[in-house]
């Protein structure tokens, strides 16, 4: 099976640090195209959607930058494969939904990923550590100019690049950014930061969770606005308003470093203490005491790890990611028991 | 903060409407934003369902119901209900009808981004260039530089003409 040659390997994203990747965790950016006169995928039927695909593929085929690509045809997988995509942060949750005719295309290091017949017939993405929009927009902007070069996309003179939903139109681009902000969480100034960002037309929502709680304290800052401005005019306007919210989480690891430091030093300890020693853990609990050693290491108060290791053990402890390293199906009960094996075999290989 | 709907829970899912110029915010609850179907069951901001909303009532009382879309069949009144067009030529088809809606959601009409390199590269490139220079002479203006304005104007008449021909 093609999607199992993806578990065994480590995003490139995950495997370097970028700049500000003591705060911001990745940059992605994504682009919508379709075809001109085939319905959108909602809308078409059978022959249209392989359609898409044929001519997709094609086009892939000559592509510099997708060489050695990996080809998934979405129909072949199971929940947990479905699951274990959309923790990879490869695909949406609206892909996996069970419809025929979808095919991901990803590249060399999961560097590029390409949804075909999802909401539009392509979604083509790039991520990349740390805050590095720009370089996200230029790689993923290349390879789809030069899919463009063989095919056509629908474009209109006024209204850009065109698009299922009209909330994509025009650029048809969305940058977003991951963003850790453990110690705004913990002074209690979050709520503040996210209303003054939401009146700036950006929309910021924690990553995990329900309810009221950002598990992990992870958030995900991106436009709303895809018409009406250049793609550089909208990402240095994300990347300004990043800039901004890391020199605040700057300010509140200060400010508890000044008036908790013991404190805090405590509960990175207690952190390392409960990761390297715990025999039964749920993600929940795995994401909020993964939080502190992050923030331990941008402390410099935890020298025992590095970041990129921290980095990926927030993905791979996701349940599908657990089951599909196991290689078969856990119960919850199991999860968390291998979950807990996992977490103290990277600890103690890495432990100094 | 408190979610603005039920006044309840604690607000986590902010957003922000531009409605004429005028940032409208909205700071909800989870649950709430559900409930309005801001955000999806997964918690994933659901815009098609936002957009489903605007597309409802947006300067569209006096429209054709039965106006359709050549190509691919879809009622202007199916868009209203689902807020997701049928294909690329839907804009065309719809035009007319779109505009308010999607000055509401984007605050703006006029695409200033990416070109398409293909045959259309060349006008859809001068059109994009015109839109950035208008922005840029409305500004000189408010700064009262009317020498640098009158020479932008120009620059701006030379390319229309150039799309003219």
């Amino acid at each position: 099976m093609p999607v199992d040659k993806l578990v065994g390997q480590i995003a490139s994203w995950l495997q370097k640090e970028g700049p500000l990747s003591d705060i911001v965790v990745s940059s992605r950016v994504r682009l919508a195209r379709n075809y001109d006169l085939i319905p959108f995928p909602h809308r078409a039927n059978k022959e249209q959607l392989k359609e898409v695909i044929s001519k997709t593929e094609k086009a892939i085929k000559n592509s510099k930058y997708l060489k050695n690509t990996l080809i998934i045809d979405m129909s072949d997988l199971t929940n947990i494969d479905i699951q274990f995509l959309v923790e990879k942060h490869l695909i949406s949750q609206e892909f996996g939904k069970p419809k025929s005719e979808r095919i991901l295309v990803v590249s060399d290091k999961e560097i590029i990923s390409i949804m075909v017949n999802e909401e539009d017939h392509l979604r083509l993405q790039c991520i990349q550590p740390g805050l590095q929009l720009l370089d996200s927009w230029r790689l993923i902007n290349q390879a789809t100019l030069e899919l463009e070069s063989q095919v056509e996309f629908a474009f209109s003179k006024t209204c850009g690049y065109l698009t299922s939903c009209p909330t994509n139109v025009g650029t048809g681009m969305r940058a977003s950014v991951l963003i850790h902000l453990p110690a705004l969480v913990i002074t209690k100034q979050i709520g503040k930061v996210l209303q003054a960002v939401a009146k700036l037309g950006i929309a910021i929502r924690g990553l995990y969770g329900e309810g009221t709680e950002a598990y992990g304290n992870f958030f995900q800052i991106s436009n709303q606005v895809t018409l009406g401005y250049s793609e550089e005019d909208i990402i240095n306007n994300i990347e300004s308003i990043v800039k901004q919210v890391v020199g605040y989480e700057e300010n509140a690891r200060t400010l508890i470093m000044k008036e908790d430091k013991k404190a805090i030093e405590d509960k990175i300890w207690r952190a390392y203490g409960v990761l390297s020693n715990v025999r039964i853990i749920n993600f929940q609990e795995t994401l909020n005491l993964l939080s502190f050693l992050r923030l331990g290491i941008g402390l410099k108060m935890m020298d025992k790890i590095d970041r990129i290791l921290v980095n990926k053990m927030f993905i791979i402890t996701q349940p599908a990611y657990l089951q599909k390293l196991e290689g078969r199906k856990l119960e919850p009960s199991e999860r968390d028991i291998a979950r807990a094996n996992l977490i103290r075999g990277n600890l103690e290989r890495r432990g100094k | 903060m408190l979610c603005q709907i039920c006044e309840e829970q604690e607000a986590t899912v902010h957003y922000t409407e531009i409605l004429n110029n005028k940032a409208v915010e909205l700071h909800l609850c989870e649950d709430c934003a559900r409930k309005k179907e801001i955000i999806d069951q997964s918690g994933n901001f659901s815009m098609a369902d936002l957009v489903k909303g605007l597309a409802g009532f947006v300067g569209t009382e006096d429209v054709e119901e039965n106006l359709k879309c050549d190509n691919c069949g879809l009622l202007f009144s199916d868009f209203r209900k689902t807020g997701r067009f049928g294909c690329s030529r839907c804009y065309k088809a719809f035009q007319a009808e779109l505009e308010p809606l999607i000055k509401r959601i984007h605050g703006s009409t006029k695409h200033v981004g990416n070109v398409m390199p293909a045959k259309h590269a060349k006008e859809a490139q001068t059109l994009s260039k015109i839109e950035k220079l208008k922005i840029e002479m409305e500004k000189v203006v408010q700064q009262e530089a009317f020498e640098k304005a009158a020479e932008i104007r120009d620059k701006i008449k030379k390319l229309e003409k150039g799309i003219k021909k």
